[in-house]
């Protein structure tokens, strides 16, 4: 059932989009401009394939704010969760370490369409109030902070789960060394556990790739227009998907909801790629430490 | 940290530096702990604070629609599209989950595996894109229950899958071997040993998927389509309201109310979900020192 159903989902995206990419071409992918067309009018026929007069598809912002989105949060995320992770491994008393770890796989949890309406609540306000000199907080910046939260608990568990598996003889031989307990953790564990580190943050980079609910929340949701600033408004491709629904219903000819499964497939395949990259060197990482 | 006692000489500038550079790092670990937790801290506090000021009878004898009414049709959907979501990924990945542990050794069990993992790491717009596409116009069942459950069951499935896989292999295999010593039959040892024996696992992975579902918004969008009335008993053809919708759309609405009723709706969720996931770490976690 599950491969079928996964070669399901891949065969009927190709399938369905297959129109759309013979008119697109690969304008499809450098093309900045998305405009429906005319839906008002008959439409015309483009090498014998019917489209709105007008119509024009590009998803170049989509795919930048989805990559610009996705590698700040990791910038976020990183430092973050390799602090979080070293305290909780380290310096967190051993009673209380239970709570806390439960309490950073809980922020996993926590339906991405909270995390949006937090963002809307909160970190809008706040963004716009002190950091952003329009005064709108909606854009590159809140995105990315809300997509660094929800990623953090995912590089967060990968590390500090690495971290506890880290020989005792390896500890105590660099603190026999007179290593300072955080030089132990700093010179001696880190380095053991960089492979797994790796190997979560690209976890941790296919989640926010295909985010959707909390990026749509606050991102602003901007088209035709390359993001200049962190304050930008910028739409991902996942978001994107989700707010051409409407329009996309109205347009007679359906070559928009074909290119929006094209743009669906782009997405699927960005994943794919990170997510297998992912498995690979979380699985290599545990062969290189046992050695 | 080195102690500095009468014996000790002076600390040079290196070990000076060293023993700094230390306690910065200690701070700064400390520090993004706090970050992390804070917002999580944060999200539940203005969610119950926010959620608990909207609370009303109203919330659950009234339909949306206006603005000063409750979410009865947004509740009963939710529960709907999960029961049969739950309905639809249950077997499946319980059987799924059997298969692998018990006979997946080969290639194609690996294969199933990796595919599976993939699967999880879809996007779950992806998936409600694909419903779309399939169910909606192919199928041309319209915004319905159906085309949602269907969709809720794929993102469900491999989680199932793979939680059951795990849980069936902790079993003891002195315990299949003794059934089979018994002249136990295949399905017997499956069905009557190792799955009660692995139950505590797979009621685990059940839970976890409730919780899935319920919080799921960009699947649905897709799918399940909105409306303001209760169900109306048909599977295809009738869209479903459904909580998380509440939160996404009324939180963009101008008036206090519509951001009433989106806390509620988000209270309600995250209880739910919150709750299953508590839970669920507890008891596993009991188990594990047990």
């Amino acid at each position: 059932m599950i491969p079928a159903a996964l070669c399901a989902v891949v065969l009927f995206l190709v399938v369905y989009s297959g129109q759309a990419m013979i008119f697109n071409g690969l304008h499809f992918v450098t093309n900045i401009n998305w405009n429906l067309g005319d839906l008002y009018s008959d439409p015309v026929t483009v090498n014998g394939i019917s489209i709105p007069p007008g119509a024009n598809y590009g998803i170049l912002v989509f795919i930048v704010g989805t990559l610009a989105s996705s590698g700040i949060a990791i910038l976020i995320a990183v430092p973050l969760s390799i602090g979080a992770a070293i305290c909780l491994a380290e310096a967190v008393p051993h009673r209380i370490r239970p709570v806390l770890s439960m309490l950073v796989e809980l922020v996993a949890v926590v339906p991405s369409v909270v995390f949006g309406l937090w963002g809307i609540a909160v970190l809008i306000p706040f963004i716009g109030h002190y950091l952003s000199p329009t005064g709108n907080g909606y854009g590159l910046l809140a995105a990315s902070i809300v997509l660094a939260l929800m990623i953090t608990p995912i590089i967060a568990s990968t590390l500090l789960d690495a971290l506890m598996q880290v020989p005792k003889e390896n500890r105590e031989s660099a603190f026999a060394l007179g290593a300072t307990h955080f030089e132990v953790v700093s010179k001696a564990m880190m380095p053991m556990v960089r492979t797994t580190l790796i190997g979560g943050i690209v976890l941790a980079l296919g989640r926010a790739l295909g985010e959707t609910m909390a990026v749509l929340m606050v991102s602003g949701g901007g088209i035709n227009i390359l993001p200049t600033s962190l304050f930008s408004p910028i739409s991902t491709i996942a978001s994107f998907i989700v707010s051409q629904l409407d329009s996309a219903e109205a347009d007679p000819t359906n070559m928009s909801v074909r290119t929006l499964s094209e743009i669906a497939l782009v997405l699927f395949i960005i994943t794919l790629a990170v997510n297998a990259a992912a498995k690979l060197l979380t699985s290599g990482a545990l062969n290189v430490r046992k050695h | 940290m080195s102690a500095s006692t009468s014996l000790k000489t002076p600390l040079t500038a290196l070990e000076l530096r060293r023993i700094i550079v230390s306690k910065l790092g200690w701070v700064g670990c400390g520090v993004a702990l706090l970050l992390v937790i804070a917002p999580l801290l944060d999200i539940v506090g203005v969610v119950t604070i926010n959620g608990l000021s909207a609370f009303s009878v109203q919330l659950f004898t009234k339909n949306t629609g206006g603005t000063t009414n409750g979410l009865l049709n947004a509740m009963e959907g939710t529960v709907v599209i999960t029961i049969c979501a739950m309905l639809i990924a249950v077997p499946i990945g319980i059987g799924a989950g059997i298969h692998l542990s018990e006979y997946g050794r080969g290639k194609l069990s690996n294969a199933i595996r990796f595919l599976s993992d993939v699967l999880t790491g879809t996007p779950s717009i992806v998936l409600g894109y694909f419903s779309y596409i399939v169910f909606i116009i192919g199928f041309g069942w319209g915004f319905s229950l159906a085309a949602a459950a269907i969709t809720l069951a794929i993102l469900i499935v491999p989680y199932l899958a793979r939680i059951t896989e795990l849980a069936l292999q902790q079993v003891p295999s002195s315990m299949r071997e003794a059934a089979y010593a018994l002249g136990a039959t295949d399905a017997t040892v499956v069905f009557k040993v190792v799955l009660p024996a692995a139950s505590a696992g797979v009621i685990t992975g059940t839970l976890l998927g409730l919780a899935i579902s319920v919080g799921e918004t960009a699947p649905l969008i897709y799918t399940a389509g909105w409306s303001d009335f209760t169900w109306t008993g048909q599977f295809t053809h009738s869209p479903v309201a459904y909580l998380t919708y509440v939160i996404w759309t009324f939180i963009d609405q101008p008036d206090a109310h519509s951001h009433a009723l989106a806390y509620a709706a988000a209270f309600f969720v995250m209880l739910v979900v919150l709750a299953i996931n508590i839970s669920v770490r507890l008891v596993v976690k009991r188990q594990k020192f047990a």
